[in-house]
């Protein structure tokens, strides 16, 4: 059977990619939302985060034998604290200043840790054995699924759900969205808001380390792994808007299979169609399919 | 006894002056192909400062207009065969259209959005100049001829590169400063300090940013087009967003919403770049980056504004 001229096992194949790409784009776009709730800042850093937690990952593996579970909690944790320890030395100081500042900040970040990372690993990229439990696949009829890539779609979707459910369905969340709406009031209730916008910024870093961890084992891991991710993101969290979380899911995921789809019907257009759907977006709904308008 | 506002404007003018001397004698002193690189990023970063400085948009995707229009300029140079001011002319007006077609885009949303945007769009034009068949790809477009400008003069000579390079400069850098001096750069100004308020007195604020938006992509069109006949080659590099990262940084490290501020930015930048490259490779960037950090925490003024402010305690000017 084919369709667009092309196998169905190969289609398949292609929208298991895009299914990938999507979680990838789902989880760095969350990040970027939940942050951006929080700190009013764009996080440039977050792809050179995600790079830095694929890294860690072969790091600990290669010179420390840390095993790939280890290291997809490790890793977290320690981007998490980096995460804590940025926000605290440097992000704090522009929460009075425009906008804008807290984006050249964290880009000025993304461009010392890429330098740094590609002055000692060069830019050759380094590759990251899947872990052996993970290793083969399953005949599925229509198509063949290595473990390992399934596994990636189900852990990102199972923390993307983790992070909706604690943010719209836990009292902690509900603190974030009342200092998302109105800081001064929460901290005039009593609830420590300084500390709150710090957690949520390593949270928000922790969750691009753990997507660098996922995607260690299926792309070369690489300095500039993450700046190139990181723009499309971008493009992601326009067309999504921010306003939502479920929001960010469904459109990270979507973009990727559209992107998939591209692969398929048209290559040559595969890597700007994101950014043609932008323009759409911008065009017809300007604030975003999730966005409100303000 | 003249008064304050007549001295500073008679500083002001010697200033320039001077600089213009400078200029006209600077390849004399130090190498032409470092002043012709220097001039077009102080160029490139002025016409970006129109929009961040004097407007208060930033756009990270000005390497688009820029590495476009070299790509441009290269392309009709090398094989339709025109002169290099037609060269430049084509860049400019194609990266001024770009700049309609994304300023309109972008200004549909406003702030940090407005950032991401232009930088998603970059992007595309990145992918573009990447994939496209007259491109030349990852090699770019090499051998781009620097031809006799009107028939006439050969460029080739560097010594004639540099004061063509150098006159397009001062048309540039002077149509800047008449942008920010006039009735319409007033306007952008009080866009910048408030929007709102600038759209409740009567003035169509998408107008205004989107005529800022295409001059400013106009102009950084003509620096990348410049450069292209400078090097002879049109290259992947300047429509990359490191570029655009690059003009972010010379222009808030000269002093954002200062004349002369982007050029003294662009000079440091590009001077520390040939110095260091070879010798440090990849830590450019975390310097660059380290830069970055220190300018956004301590150092908004950047060096210009500091001077700026400095002259105004001690009563300079």
């Amino acid at each position: 059977m084919e369709i667009f001229g092309v196998s169905l096992q190969g289609l398949a194949g292609q929208l298991l990619i895009g299914l990938i790409n999507g979680s990838f784009y789902a989880v760095l776009s969350l990040g970027l939302a939940v942050i951006f709730g929080q700190l009013n800042i764009i996080n440039f850093a977050h792809g050179a985060l995600y790079m830095m937690g694929a890294f860690l990952a072969w790091i600990g593996l290669t010179h420390f034998g840390i095993n790939y579970w280890a290291a997809l909690l490790l890793v977290p944790l320690l981007i998490g604290l980096l995460g804590i320890v940025i926000e605290r030395a440097l992000l704090r100081w522009l929460y009075q200043l425009d906008h804008l500042y807290g984006l050249l900040l964290t880009f000025g970040l993304a461009l010392i840790i890429e330098g740094l990372f590609r002055y000692y690993f060069g830019i050759s990229g380094e590759s990251y054995e899947a872990p052996e439990a993970l290793r083969g696949g399953v005949d599925l009829g229509f198509m063949f699924l290595p473990l390992y890539r399934g596994w990636v779609v189900v852990a990102s979707l199972v923390v993307c759900l983790a992070t909706w459910f604690i943010i719209e369905r836990t009292k902690l969340g509900a603190y974030l969205r009342a200092g998302t709406e109105n800081p001064k009031l929460v901290q005039a209730l009593g609830i420590n808001v300084p500390l709150m916008i710090t957690l949520t910024y390593g949270f928000g870093v922790a969750l691009a380390g753990f997507a660098g961890v996922l995607a260690a084992p299926i792309l070369q891991v690489n300095p500039l792994m993450g700046s190139n991710l990181i723009i499309v993101v971008f493009a992601v969290v326009v067309i999504g808007g921010m306003g939502s979380i479920l929001g960010s899911i469904v459109t990270g995921l979507g973009l990727g299979l559209v992107e998939a789809l591209t692969r398929v019907v048209y290559p040559e257009a595969s890597a700007v169609v994101i950014f043609v759907i932008m323009v759409i977006v911008l065009l017809v709904r300007p604030a975003g399919l999730f966005g409100r308008e303000n | 006894m003249a008064r304050p506002a007549d001295r500073s404007q008679r500083l002001r003018w010697v200033g320039f002056g001077l600089l213009l001397v400078a200029g006209i004698v600077a390849p004399f002193v130090a190498y032409p192909t470092f002043l012709m690189k220097l001039l077009c990023f102080a160029l490139f970063a002025c016409a970006f400062n129109l929009l961040l400085g004097f407007t208060g948009l930033l756009s990270f995707g000005h390497a688009a207009f820029f590495g476009g229009a070299g790509y441009v300029c290269g392309y009709v140079v090398k094989h339709w065969g025109v002169t290099p001011e037609l060269g430049v002319l084509a860049g400019t007006a194609v990266a001024a259209l770009l700049g309609f077609a994304f300023g309109a885009l972008a200004i549909r949303r406003s702030g940090i959005y407005f950032a991401m945007i232009t930088l998603a769009l970059a992007q595309m034009v990145y992918f573009l100049a990447l994939q496209l068949p007259f491109t030349g790809g990852e090699d770019g477009l090499q051998g781009v001829p620097r031809g006799h400008l009107f028939g006439l003069i050969d460029l080739s000579d560097n010594l004639a590169m540099y004061y063509f390079v150098f006159a397009l400069f001062v048309a540039g850098f002077a149509l800047i400063l008449r942008t920010i001096h006039s009735p319409f750069g007033q306007v952008l100004k009080a866009i910048r300090e408030n929007e709102p308020r600038t759209l409740s007195l009567g003035y169509d604020v998408d107008r205004y940013k989107l005529l800022a938006f295409v001059i400013s992509a106009g102009l950084a069109g003509m620096a990348g087009a410049t450069k292209t006949l400078v090097f002879q080659l049109a290259s992947l590099t300047d429509v990359h967003w490191h570029t655009s990262g690059e003009v972010v940084l010379m222009t808030l490290l000269g002093g954002l919403g200062t004349a002369m501020g982007p050029v003294v930015g662009a000079g440091i930048i590009v001077t520390l770049q040939n110095e260091l490259a070879d010798k440090v490779g990849s830590w450019v960037s975390v310097i660059m980056g380290i830069i970055f950090i220190v300018c956004v925490l301590a150092f908004r003024r950047g060096i210009v504004g500091e001077i700026r402010a400095l002259a105004k305690r001690l009563g300079i000017s």
